[in-house]
């Protein structure tokens, strides 16, 4: 299936843009998503973190994506 | 009652006062976060804060649930505000009310503290030789 992924803050520059199609297999999970980023994107490994936002909620790695999913990359955060 | 504001216009500590100003209350504390002039000795001339809107106001809104459990607060408003920001301005307005005082610096403290934890919002500092998004690395 096909994702597209929005992209924050220093993700934009890592990916060059602000948004990611993505074709995944069903099942796939946020940790492998993460997975799949980290080794097309190595520069989201330097990050002091990296999660996934699903549906405007982060997700634990476990967690199983659809395709009508929101799925937002979320760098390290620094509001405040 | 819990009053959640993001904005790209300026914000008002007032607006955040008033919100949470109650004849029930004993004592309010209001944290305001502005933009410093320097980072590591380095002049900053100007921020950006960017932020992914829908998850940054459920985020706080979050945030000001769990302070209202936790310490009984009457009143929470927080105001965070978006876009290019000049050395001085206000950032972020934290203000809480509570029957007692104690309670009333720390649930403003946890506010602000897991506000810069977990809501999506990004700070980009701007210098005179470049710019760099805050915190993002180790």
């Amino acid at each position: 299936m096909n994702i597209n992924i929005l992209a924050f803050g220093i993700a934009k520059d890592i990916i060059n843009g602000s948004t990611l199609g993505l074709e995944i297999q069903d099942g796939t999970t946020v940790g492998a998503l993460k997975m799949k980023l980290i080794s097309q994107f190595p520069d989201f490994e330097k990050l002091r973190s990296l999660a996934i936002a699903v549906n405007e909620e982060y997700q634990d790695d476990d967690f199983v994506l659809s395709e009508k999913d929101e799925v937002v990359i979320i760098p390290p955060v620094s509001g405040g | 009652m819990i009053d959640i504001q993001l904005k790209d216009t300026p914000i008002f500590p007032q607006d955040c006062i008033d919100f949470v100003a109650d004849d029930g209350t004993g004592g309010s504390t209001v944290f305001i976060g502005t933009v410093r002039n320097q980072t590591k000795e380095k002049k900053v001339l100007r921020l950006e804060f960017e932020s992914y809107a829908p998850m940054a106001i459920s985020e706080m809104r979050k945030i000001a649930e769990r302070a209202k459990e936790r310490w009984s607060c009457t009143k929470i408003s927080i105001h965070h505000r978006v876009g290019v920001l000049a050395i001085g301005e206000i950032a972020v307005i934290i203000a809480v009310a509570t029957p007692h005082r104690k309670a009333a610096f720390e649930a403003c403290e946890f506010c602000i503290d897991t506000l810069k934890e977990t809501v999506p919002i990004w700070k980009r500092e701007f210098f005179e030789d470049g710019d760099v998004w805050v915190a993002a690395h180790p």
